[in-house]
């Protein structure tokens, strides 16, 4: 009998921006994001809907870019900018994203809210950067990755047309 | 009701938006108890089998607390026919059977205990087609059913009939007889299902952190099942990720979780994953519809003639009284001579089919109005005429015994009629949808019709996109059922010393918006602002019963039950505030968190009242109870009754295109028209219309859960097509007042009516588009191809 080595995974360091605040913490290195962030940070609004990336209500922001959590490994975070949902609203109040949302009705069971708030709020950054205004087509395109079977997404994507083309 | 509402009517976001866009809400998956273990349970590996099982090695692993399979536990059966082991012993009878389970310090522990269990397995060949096992030679699938009266492998028959069938048929002038095939789908809760059991080995008292809709026949359920007294159970219903009719029964995860936190003394927490959720979670009912229906040489309908033959899985759940609300459809949906309804919930090796939103009334709509249009195609009637001609009406009284005070059938026909085209006189046309923003300087807009027809390339294009207009109805309890013992629910209030309403009602909120419009109504009545208003609704240690969310009822029984509570507070405070003002106790006026005398003169604060009584010599809290119990009857031993408080109607019709050439159908626009009553709140009642619909285009044209000998093909999003943001028609509601006397406000249950008939109007539409009908859902692209192809061959 050959004695079995015993398999030492050493944890692995990362600092990134959480929400705004740098942070640094020691991570086993197959940790996957979403569980980093609800069992580690205890950041529970990020949601667990399939862990297999088809469903997006696990979505967080990685440098200003809508990411499944599920399908991503904590040790990339490393030197980067997270924010959950926990990150977008703050002691002065919501986002204006999530404020959106809740005034056109867009939020039924709300578990895939999150999600979907990281998803509109991904697109605004961006079309903001790119200086252009989203056709209806498009924002429904930039959702398709984000499962709902409460509201039919009618609300969701006017709730984000509203947030993102600044109407009405 | 003539007086003029504020807040009744009026757009108001919900009240409990805001915690859950936050990420502040405590779904079950957020859960977390000190001490807590985490569950895990193992499953079946084949669907009909014979079994033994070792759990030594996974007893031994570190980290391990407990194992159980049946031998360790000493419980009764659950389900609706108690016809269900909560573990299995010595066989399998469908993939989802649990036969073991594992508590342990972590998930990963847990996960890997369930693997070290060993299970030798002596196949069987199961049943996995209803009508296999109705044969005589078919093997016994449930032998846990106890005093049947029906035949073998039958868990459930429904039989009603009305009017003279052959007398009616001798009537007819057309007579269509179709086999109609609805599909296994299921809900897609985007939270999965989970349960955290709590059991104090001091107290002897178990709490229950569940996602149920249905508290109190829970708490009862599962007292039942692990021999306690209902009353040391207590349910607290977290933030619960989806319901659709998915959690109207206990299934033997739960007093899993509970036998393991009784065993092990700690709190245990059991979390589905989503390949397992697709699996050993309910399903809505798949069923074989054999439909005859006849219309004489005017067009008016003769008789109904319905035997359906439905898969009930291995074990049997609420969903097997599916038939109760779908007869109500086929005996009563347009006026009706004559109908014979009879079913079969039959037991397979499939995995169990439960309840879900609509309630057999999808399947049933499908069925009738696909007769419809060919019954109409045969008498070369209009689609839409015919169905005016029969149409409900208000005053009438169904071969049922249904009493249809307030009906706005009519109305919803003649507004889908009105609204869609479906004339056809765009029929002709190519997409009009493809419009692009060109991208040179001019940014001129592009049809792509016009350049499809002057390109030669694409000149058979113009044939290939073909489009229709389908109609469709529907019927559905507007007033809650009087299904169980009660069908009512109670309310407390409690006004504080800072004029601030608690509103505890028995009711359950699972995203619905129950909490927002009940709140509402109280704010209506005493002129509290709404964010002066606290709804509790989560704790049955508190909450008075309420027979759970299920049959649209909440708005109607709870809502009246809340008006109910606030009259008698008014009587409470206008005895003191009569005092106060000195004046006598009538008429009253609430106005601004006021009571004013009659003329206006004299008023007083309405938590100045709630002071006076409470710290003045009467030393009295401002505190109510009220028990509200709908009016409707329970129907007889031949269903015969008006079972329902009142009843909601609605009108779809669908447009799509259908691409001939990939089979590929679009949902271009779907009109719905329904009788709500009254609109309480225009923003909640949208969301419900859009997420309805869509969950019907889904059930018509894209979702399948698929079986194939008893294992499901395709458990997750990737292969489950349920539909995205990409795929939602525009969606256009017409809401119909008809004012029911008995609704609060006027209001009738909505909330299943908008996917009802949302499949059926577009079968009917598809089969407008290529001239050829479907007789199963979803109409697949492979189904529309075949069909085009059976056409031309």
């Amino acid at each position: 009998m050959s004695k079995k080595k015993k398999l030492v995974v050493q944890n692995v360091e990362v600092t990134f921006i959480l929400n705004g605040k740098k942070v640094t913490k020691q991570i086993r290195p197959s940790l996957l994001l979403i569980d980093f962030i609800r069992d580690e940070l205890s950041l529970a609004g990020t949601k667990p809907g399939c862990l297999e990336g088809e469903c997006g209500a696990c979505s967080v922001l990685i440098d200003g870019a809508a990411v499944n959590s599920c399908m991503y490994l904590a040790i990339n975070i490393h030197g980067k900018n997270l924010t959950t949902i926990e990150g977008l609203s703050d002691v002065n109040g919501l986002d204006p994203v999530q404020d959106s949302m809740i005034k056109h009705g867009a939020v039924q069971c709300g578990f895939c809210s999150s999600g979907m708030t990281m998803s509109i709020k991904s697109m605004q950054i961006k079309y903001k950067k790119d200086k252009k205004k989203p056709s209806k087509e498009e924002i429904k395109k930039g959702l398709e990755g984000n499962l709902c079977r409460c509201t039919g997404y009618v609300k969701i994507i006017e709730a984000a047309e509203a947030v993102i083309n600044k109407v009405k | 009701m003539s007086k003029k509402l504020n807040v009744i009517g009026t757009p108001i976001p919900k009240i409990d938006a805001g915690i859950r866009i936050t990420g502040k809400a405590v779904y079950g998956q957020d859960v977390k108890l000190p001490g807590m273990l985490h569950g895990a349970i193992l499953r079946a590996e084949y669907p009909c089998a014979e079994f033994t099982i070792d759990v030594s090695a996974a007893r031994k692993l570190p980290g391990v607390i407990a194992v159980i399979t049946a031998d360790d536990i000493d419980c009764n059966n659950i389900s609706y026919k108690k016809d269900h082991p909560i573990l299995k012993k010595g066989e399998v009878n469908c993939i989802r059977d649990e036969i073991a389970a594992v508590a342990a310090e972590s998930k990963e522990i847990a996960e890997r205990a369930i693997k070290l269990i060993k299970v030798k397995y002596k196949e069987k060949k199961g049943i996995y087609d209803p009508f296999d096992a109705l044969k005589p030679n078919a093997p016994l699938v449930n032998k846990y059913l106890k005093d049947s009266k029906f035949a073998k492998n039958i868990s459930d028959i429904f039989f009603y009939e009305h009017g003279n069938l052959e007398e009616q048929k001798k009537k007819s002038a057309v007579i269509i007889s179709k086999r109609f095939v609805l599909p296994r789908v299921t809900h897609c809760c985007m939270a999965t299902s989970n349960i955290t059991a709590d059991y104090s080995s001091v107290t002897k008292r178990l709490t229950l952190y569940s996602s149920t809709q249905v508290p109190f026949l829970y708490q009862r359920d599962m007292a039942h099942a692990l021999k306690m007294n209902a009353s040391d159970i207590r349910v607290i219903q977290v933030v619960i990720g989806g319901g659709f009719g998915s959690k109207l029964d206990m299934y033997p995860f739960e007093p899993i979780a509970a036998i393991l936190s009784i065993k092990t003394g700690k709190p245990v927490q059991i979390i589905f994953d989503r390949e397992e959720e697709f699996i050993a979670s309910p399903t809505r009912q798949n069923m074989v519809i054999d439909l005859i229906a006849g219309a004489d040489k005017n067009g008016k309908f003769t008789f109904r003639d319905v035997t359906i033959v439905k898969d009930n899985g291995a074990f049997t759940s609420w969903g097997a009284t599916t038939p109760f609300v779908m007869m109500q459809t086929f005996s009563s949906l347009y006026q009706m001579p004559a109908c014979r309804f009879e079913s079969k919930a039959v037991y397979t090796n499939n995995i169990s089919a439960g309840s879900f939103r609509g309630y057999g009334n999808p399947q049933a709509a499908f069925a009738i109005e696909s007769c419809i249009d060919l019954m109409a195609d045969k008498l070369g009637m209009d689609k839409a005429e015919i169905r005016l001609l029969n149409a409900n009406y208000a005053g009438e009284i169904t071969g049922q015994g249904m009493h249809y005070d307030t009906c706005g059938h009519i109305e919803a026909l003649k507004t889908v009629i009105e609204k869609s085209d479906l004339r056809n006189t765009n029929k002709e046309t190519l997409r009009n949808t493809n419009k692009y923003e060109s991208t040179n300087k001019e940014k001129e807009t592009v049809n792509t019709d016009s350049y499809i027809r002057k390109n030669p390339y694409f000149v058979d294009n113009v044939d290939r996109y073909k489009r229709g207009v389908g109609i469709a109805s529907m019927m559905h309890v507007g007033g809650g059922a009087k299904i169980y013992r009660s069908d009512g629910c109670g309310t407390t209030l409690k006004l504080d010393d800072y004029g601030h309403l608690t509103l505890i009602t028995g009711s359950s909120e699972i995203g619905q918006g129950s909490e927002t419009v009940l709140a509402m109504m109280a704010s209506e009545e005493l002129t509290i602002p709404m964010n002066k208003i606290k709804v509790i609704n989560t704790d049955t240690d508190v909450k008075p019963w309420d027979v759970g969310v299920h049959a649209s009822r909440t708005s109607f029984v709870a809502g009246n039950s809340v008006l109910g509570a606030v009259k008698k507070l008014k009587e409470k405070l206008n005895q003191k505030a009569a005092v106060l003002l000195k004046c006598t106790i009538e008429n009253l006026i609430y106005e601004n968190e006021e009571i004013k005398n009659s003329d206006g003169s004299n008023s007083v604060r309405i938590e100045k009242v709630v002071r006076e009584m409470h710290f003045g010599g009467q030393n009295e809290l401002c505190t109510v109870n009220h028990f509200y119990e709908p009016t409707s009857d329970f129907q007889d031993k031949q269903f015969k009754g008006n079972v329902s408080g009142t009843y909601a109607f609605a009108a779809q019709s669908a447009e799509v295109e259908v691409d001939t050439y990939t089979g590929n159908i679009k949902v271009l626009n779907i009109h719905v028209a329904q009788d709500v009553g009254k609109v309480l709140n225009p923003l909640n009642i949208m969301g419900q219309i859009e997420g309805g619909v869509l969950t019907g285009v889904g059930y018509g044209i894209s979702e399948e859960l698929i079986m194939e000998n008893g294992r499901v093909l395709n458990p997750n999003f990737h292969n489950y097509k349920m539909l995205t943001a990409s795929d939602v028609p525009d969606i256009h509601f017409y809401p119909i007042e008809t004012n029911d006397s008995l609704g609060p406000y006027g209001a009738k249950g909505m909330a299943e009516a908008p996917l009802i008939p949302t499949a059926a109007a577009i079968a009917n539409a598809v089969a407008d588009a290529i001239g050829v009908r479907i007789y199963s859902l979803p109409i697949t692209p492979e189904k529309v191809l075949k069909a085009i192809k059976e056409k031309t061959d």
